[in-house]
């Protein structure tokens, strides 16, 4: 048994490696430790905010203030984030560029050691790299450009796009949605805008990649995605932090606007540190038949909270959430789907796989809510749960509502290990029994690997090969 | 049948006791009884306290999620007095044929107690209203009496009713005996705002049997009555018990009805709540599974109308390998009617090889019912075998189409439907005479909603 768990945390710490590497601090700007008025006052000033992003931010700051830690419901390792701890504000002072040659070397060098962006320039439509609180990198394809597509980062796209801006930002996740909603939107700096107009399709993914580089530091991004009628986009991020002593506060707030007939997909690979608090709020607003996808992969972090929704406002709109979480020794991920209903004919669909190794813990939370004037809703919850060891854990915890009688809900959870006859059978065949373990896991969630792009599901099976071997005894 | 011949003991009421105490401004009578143990006086003072010190629950505590805590408003409700259709109801004949022993309560008063087996207490069965019982079984009782912590919300009013039981029974089987017929229990509410207090204890010792009906009434169509009740079932090593209740109230009623059940090693507990009557009805069931190789069986059938709200909250606690829980919850809504159902299915670590399985159905048969599931899972073992599952919908059309084209009307075709769909709880309830009654109210109740 202890042998098992050395090797497991061994295990951990490799993979841990990938992206735990960091270099010295260079801060041009930095707001200091703590949350106040003056915090705000600097970060507007730095970024140069509009009066209205500033009186924004202010307001935010006190809703921020004013609500209790969600522990009520929520885990109590919440309490363990000191927010006066945290630095909401660091950066360089370099102004994002465009040319891959003008990104200053340590970034570069991150970023290339990540494997991201360079080689995968190619297939990608358009990339956008933050580093702490700024983007250092962000492109766009020129094809995309004369298009309309816009792909900025959302300082950017506040100054320069304010009509489209505007109009969405804050409109999906209030300010006042939860503490952590509330907190970024008064500390809010870097994450990606993208406008895609009517009828364009985007072939290729748009590509993100935020990195944490300081410790104590609180990386607040924030995300707004609009599809105009008849558009489609593919939007993926990755995230990685370095191993720092403290933990780390990542709280990002990511909104999608699906107008008529537009599609989103987006895809997430979350492999932060897992000293890393991640407290993510997404949502997407679907239009007459549009399709909002969030795809959403949990690796990393210490606790990761994370309940991707959709709201379904026109008739025929769909939702969806595909959903892999794991969690390893000493990792929560408390991760789930929202799916309301607001119109008529609308269907969703969660699909949720966790895998729970050594002493980790996997929570899925779920909310449906179908309204009683709406006619022909339908969804789906399917969650199940993989436990591989004696100490592992995992928790479900849906809610489901339901008005009226032409709608039809289900929802299905299970919880099982992998089969000791699964395991000779394929050790009868020579795999070594950490071989089998591996593959039967991958077997798991094979069907939900499959909606990553190649890229992502090449990698993510490395990834749960990796978290996999040594497992077993 | 010889046992029906024998006369119920028919008990004067006791005039002594006092009427139209506000439950708000007033302590309970039970507190300041005269003759009754040192422990339980102790017992209901502290219990007493901590209902005045408990705060009232909110909308934040996750126990209440989707509840109408406005219904919790006792500003007006008063500790039961005495009624003038206690005889009558004494009266009234059973519903069950072959009963072991028959109690009848009106507002908390023993108006007809019939032991139709004195075989039973030549074995040491001992089936006692619960105010002697307190007296006279001493340690039993001292040990179990609300001994089980509420953890599923209800704190505030599991401590009123602690403070304030005196109706009721308490059952105990000694080791190896079987009491094959059931024992049922009628507890009456008559008055407006008038609040009862029953409670049910059942201690069975190894390898022992036993099956208890309780049924809740009210003596009119418009009082609206509270209810607090609570139940205990104690089961040791082998022992089997079966707990059915029949919530019957009328239609302006509130109750809360706590429900705990315990099962040793290899033990088996079934509890079952029908729930037709109220206008807002409460159930926690809490179920440990506590030695290897316990079963517990977890039924429900409700059948709420226009107005009417069902919460309903239960919690499987897995504590040893080897143990199987099994609950299967069916709502069938009408009209504008409300569920809410939440569950849990907790496995200790260490409970291995448990299978542990939560089923919530809702049928909607109107625009304006409304239905929320939160099926549970918190795992810590391994080896386990769980799932839950929850699904919300109206009657199939096809299932409807095939009965109208073989010439069955859409209204006959609705009730068979809805009959059939609670049928696959009742099946489990494993005593024929309980399911039958369950077929018989389910049936009279079907016909006066509007399907």
């Amino acid at each position: 048994m202890s042998t098992e768990l050395q090797t497991v945390s061994k295990i951990a710490r490799e993979k841990e490696e990938i992206g735990n590497f960091r270099f010295p601090e260079n801060h041009k700007f930095d707001a200091g430790y703590g949350l106040t008025e003056k915090t705000i006052d600097y970060i507007s000033d730095v970024k140069d905010d509009p009066d209205w992003v500033r009186e924004f931010r202010k307001k935010a700051l006190r809703v921020f203030e004013g609500k209790p830690m969600p522990t009520h419901w929520a885990s109590h390792d919440l309490d363990n984030i000191i927010f006066d701890n945290i630095r909401y504000y660091l950066s360089s002072g370099a102004k994002s560029t465009r040319s891959w040659d003008d990104v200053p070397q340590e970034m570069k060098e991150t970023f290339e050691r990540l494997g991201i962006p360079e080689q995968e320039r190619k297939c990608l439509a358009g990339v956008e790299a933050q580093y702490d609180s700024e983007a250092a990198y962000s492109n766009v394809q020129e094809v995309l450009e004369k298009q309309g597509v816009i792909f900025v980062n959302s300082s950017e796209g506040l100054k320069e796009h304010p009509e489209i801006f505007k109009k969405w930002f804050g409109k999906v996740i209030p300010t006042g949605d939860n503490k952590f909603s509330a907190l970024n939107s008064a500390v809010f700096s870097g994450g990606s805008f993208i406008y895609v107009p009517p009828g364009v399709k985007v072939t290729h993914p748009l590509q993100a990649y935020f990195r944490i580089n300081s410790e104590n530091f609180g990386q607040f991004e924030r995300t707004l995605i609009i599809c105009d009628e008849g558009s489609e986009v593919v939007y993926m991020e990755g995230c990685t932090a370095p191993k720092f002593e403290t933990s780390t506060l990542h709280s990002a707030v990511v909104e999608l606007v699906a107008m008529k007939d537009a599609k989103i997909q987006y895809i997430t690979v979350q492999n932060w540190s897992n000293n890393v608090f991640n407290l993510v709020t997404k949502r997407g607003l679907a239009h007459e038949n549009a399709e909002i996808r969030w795809i959403d992969c949990n690796i990393g972090s210490r606790l990761t909270m994370k309940y991707p929704g959709v709201v379904m406002k026109g008739k025929g709109a769909r939702g969806e959430v595909i959903s892999i979480a794991l969690a390893n020794d000493g990792q929560h991920q408390d991760t789930g789907a929202k799916m309301i209903h607001a119109a008529d004919n609308t269907t969703s669909n969660v699909v949720s796989k966790s895998i729970s190794v050594g002493t980790g813990r996997s929570t899925y939370r779920g909310q449906v809510h179908i309204p009683r004037h709406l006619k022909g809703c339908k969804n789906n919850t399917e969650c199940d749960a993989l436990l591989i060891n004696s100490s592992s854990q995992t928790d479900t915890y849906p809610a489901i509502t339901v008005n009226g009688n032409d709608h039809a809900t289900q929802h299905e959870a299970s919880v099982s290990q992998v089969s000791e006859e699964m395991l000779f059978y394929m050790q009868q065949r020579g795999l070594s029994e950490g071989e089998a373990m591996s593959l039967a896991v991958n077997g798991f969630v094979n069907d939900l690997v499959r909606e990553f792009p190649m890229e992502y599901s090449v990698e993510l099976k490395r990834l749960i090969e990796l978290e996999m071997e040594g497992s077993v005894g | 049948m010889p046992e029906a011949t024998v006369e119920p003991i028919v008990i004067e009421p006791d005039r002594s006791m006092v009427n139209n105490q506000s439950i708000l401004s007033e302590k309970p009578s039970a507190l300041s009884r005269e003759g009754q143990p040192e422990w339980l006086q102790a017992r209901r003072t502290a219990a007493w306290e901590k209902f005045l010190a408990t705060p009232k629950p909110t909308i934040t505590d996750q126990t209440w999620r989707f509840s109408k805590l406005k219904q919790l408003n006792f500003s007006d409700v008063e500790y039961a007095g005495n009624s003038a259709q206690a005889m009558s109801l004494a009266a009234i004949p059973s519903e069950l044929e072959n009963l072991a022993a028959r109690f009848v309560f009106v507002n908390e008063e023993l108006v007809s107690e019939t032991h139709y087996d004195d075989s039973l207490t030549a074995a040491g069965v001992r089936i006692l209203p619960l105010d002697i019982a307190l007296n006279e079984l001493g340690d039993i009782v001292k040990k179990h009496f609300m001994a089980r912590e509420t953890k599923l919300g209800s704190e505030k009013f599991a401590a009123l009713h602690e403070a304030a039981a005196v109706s009721g029974v308490v059952v105990y089987v000694p080791k190896g005996v079987v009491v094959e017929k059931p024992i049922e229990i009628v507890h009456w509410v008559d008055g407006e705002n008038v609040a009862i207090f029953p409670h049910t204890l059942i201690v069975a010792e190894e390898n022992s049997q036993v099956s208890v009906v309780d049924q809740f009434r009210s003596t009119d169509e418009s009082s609206s009555n509270w209810m607090i009740g609570c139940n205990d079932l104690v089961t040791a090593r082998g022992a089997k018990v079966g707990y059915y209740a029949f919530q019957r109230l009328n239609e302006s009623s509130r109750a809360i009805l706590l429900n705990n059940s315990s099962a040793e090693r290899d033990a088996t507990t079934t509890s079952f709540t029908l729930n037709v009557g109220g206008c807002w009805v409460r159930t926690e069931n809490m179920s440990y599974v506590e030695g290897e190789g316990a079963n517990s069986y977890m039924l429900s059938i409700s059948l709420p109308g226009e107005g009417q709200e069902f919460d309903q909250r239960t919690f499987q606690h897995h504590k040893a390998p080897h143990t199987v829980s099994d609950l299967l919850f069916k709502n069938a809504l009408f009209g504008k009617s409300r569920t809410v159902f939440s569950g849990l299915i907790m496995v200790d670590e260490g409970a291995h090889y448990t299978d542990a399985y939560q089923t919530c159905r809702n049928l909607l048969n109107s625009e304006k019912a409304e239905a929320n599931s939160m099926p549970g899972l918190e795992i810590n073992a391994d080896q386990v075998k769980c799932s839950h599952g929850s699904t919300s919908a109206q009657i199939d059309q096809e299932e409807l189409f095939y009965f109208l084209a073989r010439g069955i009307d859409e209204h006959a075709a609705r009730v068979m439907i809805i009959n059939g769909y609670t049928q696959e709880v009742t099946s489990k309830i494993g005593n024929e005479q309980v399911e039958n009654l369950v077929t018989d109210i389910v049936a009279e109740r079907l016909k006066r909603l509007p399907i």
